[in-house]
């Protein structure tokens, strides 16, 4: 941790800026003296992933190093295309890669998902990828690393966006449940990260039934399951009939919800568990019944109290509302820069969608 | 807990389009809530209880204190709406203990507090809150609420939990304030239908079905008495010592918008009429009286611009006399006289239509082309006045509709059970481009009239010929050909072909027909009604 103290001492000589060896270019935040790029946009020869996401995680990568977790998700939706090498790295690991020290770091965003911590002459950047701070029974909790710089993103990065206790958004799931019992509930959720995180909440707030899914969501419950997140029994909406659709709980890709696919359902009550769902306009524009503010992102305030806990001099931030983020941290006398990466918070949504229209 | 309760109820209804499910909802917040807080609610819901304590310019300065002006103003430049922001952005204080305010605690305190401490006191309130009940109140006490609940549809919701009528629900309705104990006392069997007395109560509308081909032929000319069926808006006039009520078709007190009538109404009894606008004795279009919709208050220039009047149907009270037992003959007897002997200002009597047969009726009825009248409308000679739709009593029979073949521009999907298909259509007739060419022009939106069958081939061509998209809107080839049919065309300012259609629908998908010989806007407006256009 030394370096932290070193980062305050400006100037050092010993030290160099994180901006001479990490750089924004067209493929990608690039590690120059290690030779790798985190989450690039195109195919790269060395690729550091910090999750499966499909805006982070792209095909075509000759070598990627990412947890284990990451590269069997990766697998699983890209097959060939996750890499014509992979190196797992397991979190505590330490490597090499020229002159530069990479560590993979808890991010709580996903399962497997991971920061970037790199070490290079001392100075020490997190790139952490997208993270939550909000308790996550299907992935590891996010560790604050000090650091001199904190690459970060801002998806909810409004004071508006406060996440609320997601417990309380599945009670009102439930309570809908019990004044609709003849109605399905049909929930939209990403196929990775939210559906599987939203099935154990179900799970712990009593719901003990069978869970539907449509069948864009199978493939990554099966791969959480293999991968030691038990989610209880569940059943392919898509074989299911009308009457055994009655008061139950499908979960579905957001595009899917108030399309053709759900006329299949009964009388649909149309949810969706996404951040976005704070703000009324946004529910009313996807024609949402049932908002529930469930996200894997971080909120405005756990943003802050983060980067106030990797007390790093200087924050980078990758996408989102960085105007807001930046005013914040500048009123802290937190060096504030905007990356402006492209290719990052496009809608998961849409990558879904089109990986799961042959199942549906 | 009953303000984040009816938070949650606040959420639900503006979310959910269905009328069933606004209905088990309103079933579940009376059956599960205590007094006064259901009645408080109800009343907010239906805007029979409005606040405007709090001007929006107080919740921006509690708001503007609090947080940092940058950041508010690009939150509130993403929200959108002020009173949603401050929900959202408003710091949670920690150490609040304070429970959250009951609704009537809300009422109580909002009527006592001295102007100067209302400030302090709501943001103590939106301190105990979460963002859906910091929401409910901002929207509640700065008058806002909005959620699309009419009056009759918590009236319906009442008589379901309850198990009563809604009829007799609905003649005690206007006689109780909010928060209604005596009404659920009573709905709950603790006590008798509260009595109204002379307070100014609405009496459920008789109402009329549709006249079918098969009815026609079963019909008995001379059992039948035929009047105009004018195209305004169906009234009840209601004056006594408690007061004077104009009460639209729903029951909904709407006499604020039409002062000139109730100044008219120096009389004691309940009259069934029809508002119009009328100059020199003459009906306006439908469009006019448009203009005097939905008013709270309504200004000189309205005033003068577009007077209304109400021409009479039914005479259901006299003095504190109950004629609605009578049959029709005599209610009519009683209302000419009662006309003749008041001659009241800005009311006239619809006059009876005379005919020996069912063939010169429909001759009568092919013959009205005037913009004011939809058709006829035919009420059984011997016929009570009851409250809803009776078979055999009254029956509507509206002229023939109109008809024009457009094109298919726009389409959008629909909601609720439709929200999976594209129900709505935006049609276009063709006119001079101005360049020697043609283009079309979008002349209405319509969506209803198709079968469940037209309604899947039509989302399935939609689909299949879009050439692009505007968010929830498709723009598709300008190749279909839709019969759209439709009561009036009236001149109209405010769309762009300057005409507007009354109750477009699909009569037909024209696959039979190529776009090129679709209608043109000239066809259209060769229907337009002769009637004084708007500025």
């Amino acid at each position: 941790m030394g370096c932290t103290g070193a980062a305050q001492g400006q100037a050092s000589f010993t030290m160099p800026h994180p901006e001479t060896w990490l750089r924004v270019t067209p493929d990608g935040l690039l590690c120059e003296p290690g030779g790798f790029f985190i989450d690039p946009v195109r195919p790269v020869e060395r690729a550091v992933i910090t999750h499966g996401h499909a805006d982070h995680a792209r095909p075509g990568h000759r070598s990627v190093l990412a947890t284990p977790e990451t590269l069997a998700i990766m697998r699983a939706r890209m097959g060939e295309g996750a890499g014509d090498s992979q190196q797992e790295m397991r979190h505590g690991e330490v490597l090499r890669q020229g002159d530069v020290t990479i560590r993979l770091v808890p991010a709580g965003h996903v399962l497997g998902s991971a920061q970037v911590v790199m070490e290079w002459r001392g100075s020490r950047a997190v790139v952490s990828g997208d993270y939550k701070r909000q308790a996550d029974a299907t992935c590891l909790p996010f560790e604050p690393v000090p650091c001199d710089v904190f690459v970060t993103e801002a998806t909810f990065a409004l004071p508006v966006f406060r996440h609320p206790d997601p417990a309380h958004e599945v009670a009102k799931l439930l309570r809908s449940l019990a004044l609709f019992p003849e109605r399905t509930h049909v929930v939209g959720c990403y196929a990775l990260g939210k559906c599987q995180r939203l099935i154990t909440l179900l799970r712990a707030a009593g719901w003990d039934r069978p869970i539907h899914l449509h069948g864009a969501q199978q493939p990554l419950c099966r791969l959480y399951e293999q991968l030691g997140v038990p989610l209880g029994e569940l059943r392919p909406a898509t074989v299911a009939n009308k009457a055994e659709l009655r008061g139950a709980i499908v979960l579905a890709p957001p595009s899917a919800i108030a399309d053709r696919w759900a006329r299949r359902l009964a009388e649909p009550v149309t949810a969706l568990a996404s951040g976005w769902m704070r703000v009324r306009q946004r529910a009313k524009l996807r024609g949402v019944e049932l908002p529930m503010v469930i996200s894997d992102h971080a909120d405005w305030p756990d943003l802050n109290r983060t980067i106030d806990e990797v007390a790093a001099p200087e924050v980078w931030v990758t996408h989102g509302r960085d105007d807001a983020l930046v005013h914040a941290l500048a009123g802290r006398g937190i060096r504030g820069r905007a990356l402006h990466l492209v290719g990052l918070g496009e809608d998961e949504d849409e990558a879904v969608a089109s990986e799961g229209a042959p199942a549906a | 807990m009953s303000l984040p309760a009816f938070a949650e109820l606040l959420e639900r209804l503006v979310f959910t389009p269905g009328r069933n499910a606004k209905l088990a909802l309103l079933r579940d917040w009376f059956a599960t809530q205590p007094d006064p807080d259901r009645g408080v609610g109800l009343a907010a819901l239906t805007e029979e209880l409005v606040f405007t304590t709090a001007k929006p310019m107080l919740i921006r300065d509690l708001v503007a204190a609090r947080t940092d002006p940058v950041l508010l103003a690009l939150s509130h430049d993403y929200v959108g709406d002020l009173a949603e922001t401050v929900a959202l952005i408003w710091p949670e204080r920690m150490g609040v203990n304070a429970e959250p305010p009951t609704l009537s605690e809300v009422v109580e305190a909002l009527e006592v507090t001295p102007k100067a401490e209302l400030p302090a006191l709501i943001a103590g309130w939106l301190d105990t809150l979460d963002s859906g009940g910091r929401l409910a109140l901002i929207k509640l006490i700065t008058g806002g609420l909005r959620v699309g609940v009419s009056g009759r549809l918590a009236r319906v919701a009442l008589a379901e939990w309850s198990g009563k009528p809604v009829e007799e629900i609905e003649e005690i309705w206007h006689g109780v304030a909010p928060p209604y104990l005596p009404i659920f006392r009573w709905l709950e069997g603790q006590a008798e239908k509260p009595d109204p007395r002379d307070a100014p109560v609405f009496r459920p509308l008789m109402l009329a079905h549709p006249l079918e081909d098969r009815d026609l032929a079963a019909l008995d000319p001379a059992a039948y008495r035929a009047e105009w069926k004018w195209d305004g808006i169906r009234v009840q006039l209601t004056a006594g010592p408690g007061g004077r009520r104009i009460w639209s078709r729903g029951g909904e007190d709407i006499s604020g918008g039409f002062p000139e009538i109730t100044e008219a109404m120096d009389f004691h009894g309940v009259l069934d009429g029809e508002l119009l606008v009328i100059r020199d004795g003459l009906v306006a279009p439908f469009a006019d009286l448009q203009q005097r919709l939905n008013r709270k208050q309504v200004g000189p220039k309205m005033l003068r611009d577009y007077p209304v009047g109400v021409r009479l149907y039914d005479l259901l009270f006299e003095g504190g006399e109950d004629l609605r037992p009578l049959p029709f003959d005599e209610r009519r007897r009683r209302l000419e006289d009662w006309v003749a002997r008041h001659e009241p200002a800005r009311m006239d009597l619809s006059p009876l239509i005379a005919f020996a047969s069912v063939a010169q009726l429909s001759e009568v009825r092919d013959g009205a082309r005037a913009a004011s009248i939809e058709g006829l409308m035919l009420k059984r000679a011997d016929s009570p006045y009851l409250a809803g739709r009776q078979k055999g009593m009254w029956w509507k029979w509206k002229r023939d509709p109109l008809s024009i073949d457009a094109v298919l521009m726009y389409a959008q999907r629909g909601h609720g059970k439709r929200s999976s298909f594209y129900s709505d259509y935006t049609f276009g007739l063709w006119r001079p481009d101005g360049a020697g060419g043609e283009e079309l022009v979008p002349v209405g939106k319509a969506y209803s009239g198709y079968t469940d069958e037209e309604l899947g081939w039509l989302d399935r061509w939609i689909r299949n010929h879009t050439t692009s998209r505007f968010g929830p809107v498709r723009e598709v080839e300008k190749a279909l050909v839709l019969e759209v049919i439709f009561d009036a065309a009236q001149l109209s300012g405010r769309h762009k072909s300057g005409v507007a259609l009354r109750f477009p629908r699909i009569a037909r998908i024209r696959t039979d027909k190529p776009a090129s010989e679709a209608d043109r806007l000239e066809n259209l407006m060769a229907y337009v009604e002769a009637g004084p256009a708007e500025g």
